[in-house]
Order: C-alpha cells, then structure tokens, then sequence
C-alpha cells in the first residue's frame, strides 16, 4: 500500500473582482490529481509556477481541504483524521517565512519541539542532532531575524525532523537560494531519502528532480501531465532533435508562429543575457532549421545549434501541453 | 501534566517574543501612562484618597484590557504575517492548546500595565497606595488576567478564520472601559447596559481589584470573572473547529 496517495483530487477556489458588482468565478487550482507514493520513494512533483504543486501538497498536510477527491497518508485520511496525519508528517515550505524573527534558532525548534510532543528528555539532544545535520550549530542563539535565507530554510528543515517523521514533505526548499546553498540542501534531502524516509519534494527545477527524485510527477494547469521515473520522462522526447536559435530581439508573436510550423513539438524562449534564446523540438526525421530561420523576418540571428533533448526538454514539452 | 507543559511553553515563548519587540512595548508604556494621567485629572476634584485609589485602579485595568483586546487580533494578524499561522495549524495538538498560550501571553503583558499605573499613580500624583487584603488584590489580578486571556482568546479563534476581525478588538477596546464600570461606578449607566456588563469577565475582574484594595469581599467577584473566563474558553473551544474547517476549506490560513 502506498505511504502516501492521492485520488482524483479537485481543488476549487471562490475568488471576486470588483467591489460594488462583486463579479464571483472558480478557479480550479488542481483538476484530478492521482499518485501513490511508496515507502521509502522521494518522489518529485514537477511543474511550472501555479501549477497546483503547493495547492496539492497543502491538501496532504491538512491545511487545505480538497473540494473532491480523496488522499490518504500512512492510511490516514486526510480530512477525517487531520491529527492522526499531522503526528506523522514532517513539512517544510520555501522562502524566509514562517519562522519567529524575535526568537533565536533554538527557541525556534524549542518551541516546536514541545507542539510536536517531542518527549521532554529528547528534546536537547534532538535539536542539537538536527542543528549539526543542517549546519546551523554555532549559530542557533542567535535571533533568527539575523538568519540568512538559507539559513532560515535549513532551520525550516530542522523543525520539519524534529518528531522524526516517517513521511517528509518538502515544497520548493531551495527556492531563492544561491548555488552553493541550493547543493547543499539537495545533498541534505538526499541523506534523507538515505535514511529511510519517504519524501514528496515539490520543484519547478527540472535538474533537481532529475538528481533527487525516483519518481517524478509533472504537474500543469492542475494536472499530472507525466509519471515516471527521470528516465521515462527523456525518453517521452527521446527520440526527437531539438534546434535553438540565438536571436537578438526576438519578434512579436514568434513563438505561435513556429508552434504552427508542421513537424514543431514543442517551443519555448529562454533569456540570455543581450539575446534570446528559441528553443524548437522536433521528430528526428524533420529538419526545420531554415523554415524556422524564415519566420524569424530577418531579425538579427546569432549561433544556430542542433542537439539531443534533455530532461529539460521533456518537462517544456510536457508543460508547455504540446 | 502534557497539556500543561504545552500551555506553559507556548506561553513563555509568546511571552518572549512580545516583550521582545521595540514597537509593541511603546505603546504598553504610554497607553497606560495616559489613562492614569486622564483618570487623575477627572477625579482629583475629589478630596478622598480612596476616590483617587478607585480611579487609578480603574485605569490599570483599562491598560490590561487594552493590552489583551487590541494585541490579541494584532498577534492573530503577526503569525499571518510571519507564515507561522499554517505552521502553528499544521502541528498535531488542538489548535486551542496552540492559541491560548499566546492570548494568555498578551494578557500577561497587562500585569505590567497594572503596575506602571499604580507606580505613576503613587510617585507622580502621591496616591496612597494602601491595598486592604494584598493577597486577595494578588489573587484578583491573576484571575482578571487568566480571564482577560480567555475572552481574547475567544477574539482569536475569529480572527483565524476572518483577516480583518484585528479591527473587532479593536471596535471593544473602549466600550468595555464604560460598560465594565472601569471609571464609572455601573449603577450610573442605564439599566439596559447592565446585562452586557455582567457577561463581561473584565467588569467582575476590576470589581474583585477594588474590592480587595478598597477593602469588601473580592470573592463572589473573583469566582464571577474566573468562571466567565471559563465559558469563553468553552465556547472559543466550541467555535475553534467549525472555524479551522472553514479557513481549510476557503483556502484562508495562508493569507496575510
């Protein structure tokens, strides 16, 4: 049985514009999303910006009740048994909110200690444990208002061990972060998949997914688009070539106009610093280079390259619902 | 023995935090400063200290009352603005065991405004400060707070679901001070006002105070406040859980 599943969950919001004509719509945030996660998986629930990625992963938690559907946790559910899920779960959310400013680090992860039932005698040496394991030890009486953004979000991920926690939900930890950071949080969350613990980690960062995670799901517009494990997910586009043209002030409307060229899988723009960049996949048998140079009506054409798809490649295909 | 280490911890770590900040404790300096000053001038017409007792009493309470009513909606509205809200919500105890510490820790603060009242009341105004029964004024103080406490964290539980429910704090600051009869004695006020001060813990709270300063039978009062405390608890318990679903569900815990 999986650790964790979700079935068929909908999540709608209720949202208004005006304020005399109060005009009411529906926002479906996530439309059906289904998967199970095995005990032990650190599995990737992938996807651009509003995709539903935090919607569904608050729904796991307790703090949102789905609109339909149901999602069970260690075989609890979680809108009949919120508390029963709640001791066994562990979360950690992105960005510098949600810690005590005017506490220290310690009195942060004190004080979270005791909400989580830690017994009393385990506290100290399990704050101490986890300060070590994040690289905050030398560092945890200071207030945490003082705290870098990656230092509040290893604090983040201390608090989310402090029960010890089977099950580990970690939504977009190293957003904001810089390189370095970054790595050295993915390398924490790796030792604790090592350790035994069954993960759902939130990214919109396709390379950490592809480095962390046994599974991944790809989630837009509400929607699971793909499931599998990295290597099933390239080779949904494996067999493709995929074209980038460095442009210098890219056209208006280019990117329908090369989405309608026939053979095109998908496109996408990347910014590159002066330039952009048009990224065009297509089947290996077509070659597009020149017909894709002639919508480009001229515009000032830097490097032209050809290439095998990557991972990368998938998920903007994926997302970009070609 | 579980539930009361939470309740203590939870307290003390409010309690930290709140003292801790710059901005808040100016307020709890001079708030309470101008009541007493305000007091003073209204009722030093008066030749008898004990008038004077009377009223500077009633302007601690009003401090402790201000400090419970408006920083209870302003704490609600703090852990929104922290992103600890969702924390505090997703942790496995009744969120009431949560709340309360940190309504308790606001009232707490009160104590503080009690005493700057009467310190001013004493060394700027020379108000003879003789308390009649010093342990039952004791008493009356921690029960006038413990229930200051329970009737913000009543406050509390809507401002989980409502954002905006700071400003009813706010809205029962002042009223309160009339109709709890902190300035004017209650029989002066019409006989329809009444009711509403007798379901009011602060009204029984400053009378148990004055009683015990001014020398009567602080008990019946006390008992009155402390058991009103209870029925907010009660009732905030009561509310808590119809009003976390419904935050769940409308998606309003993670709003700031």
């Amino acid at each position: 049985m999986p650790v964790v599943e979700a079935q068929d969950l909908h999540r709608t919001y209720r949202t208004s514009t005006g304020t005399l004509r109060r005009k009411w719509m529906d926002v479906e945030a996530v439309r059906g999303v289904t998967f199970g996660i095995e005990r032990g998986e650190l599995f990737g629930l992938l996807g651009p910006n509003g995709a539903g990625k935090t919607t569904t992963i608050k729904m796991l938690i307790t703090l949102l009740l789905p609109t339909s559907g149901t999602a069970r946790v260690l075989g609890y559910d979680v809108v009949d048994d919120p508390r029963e899920v709640r001791k066994r779960i562990g979360y950690v959310f992105g960005g510098e909110r949600g810690v005590y400013e005017r506490l220290s680090g310690y009195d942060n992860l004190r004080y979270f200690a005791e909400l989580y039932g830690v017994p009393p005698k385990e506290i100290r040496p399990r704050i101490e444990s986890l300060l070590e394991l994040v690289g905050l030890k030398g560092r945890e009486q200071e207030r945490t208002e003082g705290y870098s953004r990656g230092m509040k979000q290893r604090l983040h991920i201390a608090r989310g061990l402090l029960h010890d926690p089977p099950v580990v939900f970690l939504d977009e930890p190293t957003i904001g972060l810089d390189p370095i950071g970054a790595r050295e949080l993915r390398a924490t969350i790796a030792s604790l998949a090592d350790a035994g613990k069954t993960i759902l980690l939130t990214t919109h960062y396709m390379f950490e997914a592809d480095a962390l995670c046994d599974r991944i799901a790809v989630i837009t517009r509400g929607e699971i688009v793909a499931q599998g494990t990295p290597g099933d997910l390239k080779r949904t586009v494996g067999a493709g070539t995929v074209v980038e043209v460095e442009v210098f002030g890219m056209p208006e409307g280019i990117v329908e106009r090369v989405r309608d060229l026939e053979g095109v899988t998908s496109v996408s723009i990347e910014e590159r610093e002066q330039a952009q960049m048009l990224i065009v996949q297509t089947p290996t048998d077509v070659e597009l280079t020149h017909t894709i140079l002639g919508t480009l009506n001229g515009a000032n054409v830097g490097r032209i390259s050809r290439r095998e798809p990557t991972l990368e490649d998938a998920y903007v295909a994926l997302v970009s619902g070609e | 023995m579980k539930t009361l280490r939470l309740l203590a911890v939870g307290w003390y770590y409010q309690f930290k935090m709140i003292s801790r900040s710059p901005f808040e404790g100016i307020g709890q300096v001079i708030y309470p400063l101008f009541f007493a000053t305000v007091a003073f001038f209204i009722f030093r017409a008066s030749e008898s200290p004990r008038t004077l007792l009377y009223a500077s009493l009633g302007a601690a309470v009003m401090g402790m009352w201000s400090a419970t009513s408006t920083t209870a909606g302003n704490a609600m509205q703090r852990e929104r603005w922290h992103g600890t809200l969702e924390s505090l919500v997703a942790t496995p105890p009744h969120f009431g065991l949560v709340l309360l510490p940190i309504t308790l820790a606001m009232s707490t603060i009160g104590i503080y405004c009690l005493v700057a009242t009467l310190a001013l009341g004493r060394f700027v105004f020379g108000i003879d400060l003789t308390v009649e029964h010093p342990l039952l004024f004791a008493l009356a103080i921690v029960g006038s707070v413990a229930s200051f406490g329970s009737l913000g964290f009543l406050f509390a539980v809507s401002f989980v679901r409502f954002r905006a429910a700071w400003a009813l704090g706010n809205l029962f600051e002042y009223p309160v001070w009339l109709i709890g009869g902190f300035l004017v004695p209650l029989v002066l006020l019409p006989p329809w006002v009444r009711p509403i001060s007798w379901v009011l813990a602060p009204t029984w709270g400053m009378s148990a105070i004055r009683e015990a300063a001014l020398g009567g039978s602080p008990l019946p009062d006390l008992l009155l406040c402390l058991g009103l405390g209870g029925v907010y608890i009660g009732l905030g318990l009561a509310m808590l859980e119809r009003v976390l679903s419904a935050a769940r569900k409308r998606g309003a815990l993670s709003l700031s």
